[in-house]
């Protein structure tokens, strides 16, 4: 697959669905979206760049390997769960702070608790789907 | 439109079911994702259907009013769909990973029943 | 106190890791364990005159289950015992176990038994009662079975954990029977409630229960035949759980119930039928086994047996035998099994006939099997003496059969004595033979121990009353005995009692000078031995072994699709029956049913379509599309039915399915084909007729009246408490937070079985 349109279309695409899958992240409590999804199509967007680009290039851009998303991801959930207990408040229950940002709203461990699915759901697809790939094809 | 969901579920659970009897392991694997399918299905028929009304609170609303959907099925079909992608995922991998060991797709060739102790 | 049991389940770990030490030059450490327990308990000794100790400890208060402990004279007996013995078992064993490979392994069993059976006497809740029982008999499996590298300690350590642990079972049958009787599982409180279970329809049951549970323990007949087997173990376990403390579990527990439960008519008799039935049978079979171990495994049986009957009679006079009794006989016993012990370890043989003038060679061990005899023989200035003049005071003032019982009470203490005299004399009299002359005393480790107990139990009988008042009386209330009795004394005068131990001893010992122990009988007796307990059992276990191999190769086709099919008929018949039988299937329309638009018909076509295609179609790339189609169209649905969210996660994920499709499938060979109609048409059946049962099921479902309380409080308290307006994210990212943590593990295995399976190289595979 190293059609030239589909090469050049990915260039462009990566950013722009990574932008909304960071947007679709972000929007989650308030309109349809979250963690979940947002993971799910920043996963496509880069499975796109590996279709087009070749699997060495994607991992390059990605810099780090994509299993290392996976505890990342966990450890991002985990602490805003684990946080709450610094302030004697029993695990995972929600802590916000009173800054309103547009788009995302509250700041809050909820929304990084979200965050940390995001990266453990990248994690995950990419792992999977490369590996698969990389023994395979 | 309940009917149909009723026949469709039927029809999604039918199917999955007779793929799983298969002696195809691709089959086999087939047969998983229209089983998870229809329970998915059923689910989300159990909650009640509402059309056109989310449960998303509304701009200057601070509660869901009026009809709305089900939230708790559609948080337990999320979390189903994302671990389903998992199981399948491994399910696969581990077929294909079978069938380079004994290089057939026939799940006959699967076999070694615990013989007598 | 609760440091006191569970520091035996500590050391137990420690000493797991501390192989090396131990088996080095380390080996008496272990011992300092029970020696510290022993001191804690005989320290609270003094404060038991005041009535008993109790500890307040709780466990799952919810469903009045505590931790409680209780210590009084019984349970201060047995912790007596089993921390002192114990102290002399673990400095024994040390010796007689030196050097060998798996020392720290025997200590963690040691004192994993230990601290169970210590919580077992002072638990003071039956469901805490019953954990430290099994953990007994859990423990003395894996000591009975130490050589495990030889069949015979395999199968006898599990006929033994079979038969104690059916009984064990049972047991916890009758605690739970006797805890909802009384409406508590507190043993404390269930001496109050005495007179209603004993009036309780239930009764019997509770007694056939709390007695299996009893017997198979305490090796009473029909259940004894594990005993003598469990002599495979190595002596110190012989000497620690098989005669001094763990078989008197089941005394511990008729003793502690004999409060409770005891005093009736089906009571007494059973005890008193049961006991003398073990006491004649296994006193008759130690006279035929030339095996020292066995002689005193018979010898013990019959001492349980005498225990059992002591209880059984139930006067007062029987319930203070009984609390002198126990320590006797551990005394002697104890004393006996190390020196056989002792003689195993150094001629490496137990026969008797062989074992001859090893005094001369190894007084000290001599001396102590000399007092232990004449302590199990009842000679006068003997504790035993005082032990069975007390039997026999009890059993002459029985209230019904008192000469019939005394009989059975002399006859089984001539035999009792002759078994002694076996063990701790025979061995040690007459001519050395040549071949031991080059024998020489056994480190102290081995021989202190059987001394010590063997001079307590004449200590014990010069000086009755060192032992009188601070712990057989307290033993003696405790267990239900309410009459003041004269205190024990050496000399009671010239009265029948004496003359019954005279007989006793003048019959023992002609009966020791004239017959030999020989193996002459056993033709005789193994005549019977397919009818034997023994035989039945091994035979019922054999017919259970076959029948079980039968039904999992019936079931274990190894067929995939074969445990499918099982499974989704019994599902279909079972489900169908019911809906058959009591279920009025039908539609509501009016209530169910909201109008089919066009689109949805659409949908619903382009689904069905799909399905079939992917059914049917016999290329690979055709049944994915048609997935994917039918992924898509359910992606449609949900759009349609106000679930945005799941749109989304359904259109990213069948997506990447469709990928990862792609990337495996074409990798695996083409559908075989195989199209047997007949196949095809059973299973088609088979799987419509459980959709169809689904379908059902879904309809009843749906005109069953819901309750939506849950999404109700989701839905009024997403915004205000969680500050959040999609209430699904909401759910999954706050209400619902610990579950999705999980889940994304749960998703992180699965990656992580991916990864690893494809990176996983096997020989077979080359390609990889």
């Amino acid at each position: 697959m190293k059609s030239i349109i589909l090469k050049t279309a990915s260039n462009y695409l990566l950013p722009l669905l990574l932008l909304f899958a960071v947007f679709i992240l972000f929007r989650g409590h308030y309109k349809p979206g979250g963690g979940f999804v947002g993971g799910l199509i920043a996963s496509i967007a880069f499975v796109l760049h590996a279709f087009a680009n070749g699997l060495q290039s994607t991992r390059k851009l990605l810099r780090y390997p994509p299993g290392a998303f996976i505890p990342t991801g966990l450890a991002i959930s985990l602490l805003s769960g684990l946080a709450p207990m610094f302030a004697g408040k029993p695990f995972m229950s929600a802590e916000w702070l009173s800054i309103h940002i547009p788009i995302i709203g509250l700041l809050g461990t909820p929304l990084f608790f979200d965050i940390g699915v995001f990266f453990v759901v990248i994690g995950i697809a990419l792992t999977i789907l490369f590996t698969i790939s990389e023994t395979i094809l | 439109m309940e009917l149909l969901l009723l026949i469709l579920i039927g029809i999604l659970y039918a199917t999955g079911i007779f793929m799983m009897l298969r002696r195809s392991m691709v089959k086999l694997l087939i047969g998983l994702i229209l089983l998870g399918n229809g329970a998915n299905m059923l689910i989300f028929l159990l909650g009640g259907i509402t059309r056109g009304k989310p449960p998303i609170i509304g701009e200057t609303d601070k509660v869901l009013t009026g009809v709305y959907a089900d939230p708790v099925p559609q948080s337990l079909i999320l979390t189903a769909i994302v671990i389903s992608f998992g199981l399948q995922a491994f399910a696969i991998v581990l077929l294909k990973r079978v069938h380079a060991l004994i290089q057939t797709d026939d799940l006959n060739d699967l076999n070694t029943p615990d013989t007598s102790i | 106190m609760i440091i006191a049991v569970l520091s035996g389940f500590f050391f137990a770990i420690i000493a797991l890791l501390s192989g090396k030490p131990i088996r080095k030059n380390m080996g008496w450490i272990p011992a300092l364990l029970p020696l510290t327990l022993f001191i804690y308990f005989f320290s609270l000794l003094p404060a038991l005159a005041s009535g008993p100790l109790r500890f307040k400890y709780e466990w799952v208060p919810s469903m009045g289950v505590n931790a409680d402990m209780k210590l009084d004279g019984l349970s201060m007996l047995f912790c007596l015992l089993i921390t002192g013995i114990g102290t002399g078992v673990f400095l024994y064993a040390s010796y007689y176990l030196k050097g060998h490979q798996y020392l720290n392994r025997f200590f963690c069993y040691l004192s994993i038994f230990m601290a169970a059976m210590l919580g077992m006497v002072l638990a003071d809740n039956l469901v805490l009662l019953f954990v430290f029982w099994e953990l007994t008999s859990i423990s003395s499996f894996f000591l009975i079975g130490f050589n495990n590298e030889e069949k015979i300690s395999r199968r006898n350590a599990l006929m033994a954990l079979t038969i104690t642990g059916a009984g064990g079972f049972l047991l916890m049958a009758g605690c739970i029977l006797i805890g909802s009787a009384s409406g508590t599982y507190s043993i404390n409180s269930l001496l109050a409630s005495a007179g209603n279970l004993q009036q309780h329809t239930l009764y019997g049951w509770m007694l056939l229960f709390i007695f299996a549970g009893a017997f198979t323990k305490s090796a009473q007949f029909p259940f004894h035949f594990w005993l003598p087997g469990a002599m495979v173990a190595p002596t110190p376990v012989s000497a620690y759980l098989h005669s001094a403390t763990m078989v008197k579990a089941g005394i511990y527990l008729l003793a502690r119930f004999t409060p409770i439960l005891g005093h009736t008519a089906p009571w007494n008799i059973t005890l008193m039928i049961v006991g003398g039935i073990t006491m004649l049978y296994s006193a008759f079979h130690s006279l035929q086994r030339t095996d020292l171990k066995e002689i005193l495994a018979y010898s013990t049986i019959a001492a349980l047996g005498i225990l059992v009957f002591l209880l059984g009679v139930g006067t007062d006079a029987a319930l203070l035998a009984a609390a002198a009794f126990i320590l006797v006989h551990a005394l002697y016993k104890a004393a006996l099994f190390m020196v056989a012990g002792i003689l195993d370890h150094e001629t490496g043989t137990r026969h008797v006939g062989l074992l001859r003038g090893l005094g001369k060679v190894m007084w000290p061990v001599a001396t102590a099997g000399l007092l232990a005899a004449l302590s199990s023989a009842g000679v006068p200035l003997t504790y035993g003496f005082i032990g069975k003049d007390l039997i026999y005071e009890a059993t002459l003032h029985a209230p019904s059969f008192a000469v019939l019982l005394t009989a059975v009470a002399v006859l089984t203490n001539i035999f009792v004595l002759y078994a002694g005299f076996q063990a701790g004399i025979r061995p040690f009299a007459g001519e050395l033979p040549q071949q031991y002359r080059q024998l020489h005393l056994p480190g102290w480790r081995l021989w202190i121990p059987p001394l010590v107990l063997a001079l307590l139990g004449v200590v014990f009988g010069l000086l009755p009353s060192l032992t009188d008042e601070a712990l057989i009386r307290q033993v003696y209330t405790s267990i239900g005995g309410q009459g003041t009795l004269p205190p024990l004394k050496i000399w009671h005068g010239f009265n029948t009692v004496l003359l019954l131990s005279g007989i006793t001893l003048v019959a023992g010992c002609l009966l020791y000078f004239l017959y030999a122990p020989s193996a002459a009988f056993r033709p005789l007796t193994d005549k019977w031995q397919h009818f034997s307990p023994e035989a039945i059992t091994i035979k019922c276990s054999r017919a259970f072994l076959k029948f079980s191999n039968w039904y999992t190769n019936l079931f274990h086709s190894g067929y995939l699709r074969a445990y499918v099919s099982i499974i989704i008929i019994f599902i279909t018949c079972l489900l169908g029956l019911k809906l058959v039988l009591d279920v009025k299937v039908y539609f509501d329309i009016k209530t169910n049913i909201s109008g089919i638009r066009l689109y949805d018909a659409v949908v619903f076509a382009i689904i069905l379509a799909a399905i079939w295609k992917s059914v049917s179609t016999s290329s690979r790339i055709n049944a994915v599309a048609s997935l994917s189609v039918v992924g898509y169209c359910i992606c449609l649905l949900f759009v349609i039915y106000s679930a945005p969210d799941l749109a989304m996660t359904q259109f990213t994920i069948d997506t990447l399915t469709v990928v990862l499709f792609v990337l495996v499938l074409f990798r695996l060979p083409p559908f075989l084909k195989i199209n047997d109609r007949k196949v095809i048409l059973r299973d088609a059946v088979l799987a419509a007729l459980f959709g169809a049962v689904i379908s059902i099921i879904a309809l009843e479902a749906m005109n069953e009246p819901t309750t939506k309380e849950i999404s109700r409080f989701y839905a009024e308290n997403a915004y205000v408490m969680a500050k959040g307006k999609n209430v699904v994210n909401v759910m999954l990212v706050d209400f619902r937070g610990f579950d999705t943590l999980v889940e994304i593990t749960v998703l992180t295995i699965a990656a992580l079985g991916v990864y690893s399976l494809m990176k996983l190289r096997v020989n077979s595979t080359t390609k990889e």
